[in-house]
């Protein structure tokens, strides 16, 4: 559905050449649930604006559907359905209109978008407020609205961007609820990019941003089964915290943390480790707190994006 | 829930088959929907804010009957008009013309300040569409403002023919378009609404003030003659008020070439100014 190939964005900014997005590959299938997370200015929302034709790549091509971006974007645009980071919508417009608009836009005929309309307002719980004008709505119902106009054209690729940010945690489950619905009605593929890792760990394929690049790009599990077979959290008290790091160093040259703050190391268990009851009575009997955990997305993201913090001895 | 898989599917199918390409008279016409539809939505959103449409009359029946009416009949120097109030009516008509035009432009910035724009930005259909579109919505506007004036005429005493009317009417109509055409070739790249009102001072109210909307352009100072010839809204002001007051400065054909060259050039920049980076 989606093949990007050594895509590249520079602009100039201030007088400064920046390389937004460098040189980045990767192929999404038809069908498939694929994420891009990244920490703010990895050049994710400048990845999907050139997917969604919004700008156009410095260097590299890119293919939906087969067609080239560059060549053909209106026929890329009748196929995608974009949901921007911040809100789109015609806020001195009724939510019925806005979807009227939207399927005009596309070309819809008269039938079809009462009819898809109806159907998604309903699907997202605003039919009863269609004919209020969009600047009487609450952020979630405006980001409700926003999905199901996108939807609204039957897009083969829903393109999504930071799509729950700012929302509570019931509007964020039901966003996803009709997503999927739609996912399954009609084998959309969706392209995400997120803060909240969690959503990302329901998708498909999960390609971590830093700085322009892709750092890592796998399926969520083996993402996680990277860091190994489990994350340690000692909480140590401050005074002795030398000591203990020193000991990490000497016996299992542990360097890095994916965590450290005054009182607390977290780092992946070193492979030399056979059990963890082995592991604890080997460090010195000074900790507070011990704990092994499976690793979660959040940790494969700390790991790759974050500063990590290096031993100073 | 959803429940029509069968439709959804068939359209799909429809969908995945290899496309053929669209011929021109398809894209043509998927352009001109998009171009309706971006008029009907600046019809409606007119209609929705009739306040502020009332509002914008305020300005040109305050210089109208106001300044107008002090200056009426007042002998000021050599040259100038025996009555006033008519004199500035043809030049006050193109004034809201002018100001509401540019004023499209300010609501290109409100729509990418409000997220919209994007939304238009990824429609299929291309950005001459778009930028036509917006022109036909804008100068919409403007005829309307334009016509409303015209028909306090007779408050005046002027009372033009069928035919004086129906030549003002498309005077306006190549003015509003051109003019809105300025408008949105200056919102292309703006991105805060308040850079846009700066800007605006800095274009809209020199064109006004030189085109000799309020003045004849007869014995002017040099520097000011020379500035008000390369005022596009010049050549509007002078065929309105020929067409109503009978004589002309220029004449007619360089007055309709110099217009419509202005607007077909704010066109081009438009439509330049809104492709992709």
């Amino acid at each position: 559905m989606i093949q990007v190939n050594e895509l590249k964005k520079e602009y100039i900014q201030k007088g400064q050449m920046i390389t937004a997005v460098n040189s980045i590959s990767f192929e999404v299938e038809k069908g498939e649930f694929f994420s891009l997370l990244g920490p703010n200015g990895a050049g994710k929302t400048t990845t999907i604006s050139i997917l969604s034709t919004i700008l156009s790549p410095t260097s590299g091509n890119v293919l939906i559907n087969k067609i080239n971006v560059e060549e053909d974007p209106h026929k890329i645009r009748q196929h995608i359905g974009v949901i921007f980071q911040d809100p789109s919508l015609d806020d001195r417009l009724s939510a019925q209109e806005n979807m009227d608009f939207h399927g005009r836009l596309y070309g819809m005929s008269p039938a079809d978008r009462l009819r898809r309309s109806e159907l998604l307002l309903k699907m997202v719980d605003l039919w009863d407020r269609k004919n209020s004008l969009v600047r009487t709505f609450s952020g979630g119902m405006k980001r409700r609205l926003e999905i199901a106009r996108g939807l609204m054209h039957r897009p083969l690729l829903l393109i999504l961007d930071e799509p729950t940010i700012g929302l509570d945690p019931k509007s964020r489950r039901d966003i996803w609820h009709y997503i999927h619905e739609a996912r399954k009605e009609w084998g959309m593929t969706i392209l995400l990019t997120t803060h909240y890792l969690e959503e990302a760990d329901g998708a498909d394929r999960v390609a971590i941003m830093n700085k322009g690049k892709i750092v890592a790009m796998d399926t969520p599990s083996k993402l996680k089964q990277s860091l190994g077979p489990g994350l340690v959290t000692l909480e140590i008290p401050p005074d002795k915290m030398d000591q203990v790091k020193n000991t990490l160093l000497t016996f299992y040259d542990v360097r890095h943390f994916s965590l450290e703050t005054e009182s607390t190391l977290k780092f992946p268990m070193p492979s030399s480790v056979s059990s963890p009851a082995v592991f604890l009575q080997s460090l010195p009997p000074v900790l507070t707190g011990f704990s092994v955990g499976t690793p979660t997305l959040d940790d494969v993201f700390i790991s790759l994006t974050g500063d990590q913090q290096s031993i100073n001895i | 829930m959803i429940n029509e898989p069968d439709q959804s599917r068939l359209i799909l199918d429809l969908l995945s088959e290899p496309e053929q390409s669209m011929t021109s008279y398809a894209h043509l016409r998927r352009d001109l929907r998009g171009i309706y539809t971006l008029w009907l939505r600046d019809v409606i959103r007119l209609w929705r804010d009739r306040v502020r449409l009332i509002g914008s009359f305020i300005q040109p029946i305050l210089f109208l009957f106001v300044l107008g009416g002090g200056l009426k009949g007042r002998v000021l120097s050599q040259g100038s008009p025996s009555n006033y109030q008519v004199f500035i009516f043809p030049g006050i008509i193109l004034m809201s013309i002018l100001f509401t035009s540019s004023f499209a432009g300010m609501a290109v910035v409100w729509d990418r300040e409000m997220g919209f724009l994007k939304e238009v930005l990824v429609a299929p259909i291309s950005r001459t569409a778009v930028v036509i579109g917006k022109i036909l919505g804008g100068a919409s506007n403007s005829l309307i403002q334009g016509l409303f004036l015209l028909a306090l005429a007779p408050f005046l005493k002027v009372f033009p023919s069928v035919g004086q009317i129906l030549m003002m009417f498309g005077v306006m109509v190549i003015v509003s378009l051109s003019q809105t055409a300025m408008g949105i070739a200056l919102s292309a790249r703006m991105s805060s609404s308040q850079g846009f009102m700066v800007l605006m001072n800095f274009i809209v109210l020199p064109i006004y003030f030189l085109s000799g909307a309020m003045f004849p352009l007869t014995h002017l100072p040099i520097w000011l003659s020379v500035l008000s010839q390369m005022d596009p809204l010049t050549y509007g002001v002078d065929l309105m008020r020929g067409i109503l007051l009978g004589t002309f400065y220029y004449s007619i054909y360089r007055d309709i070439l110099i217009i419509m060259f202005f607007g077909i050039l704010m066109l081009y920049i438009s439509v330049r100014q809104f492709q992709r980076d």
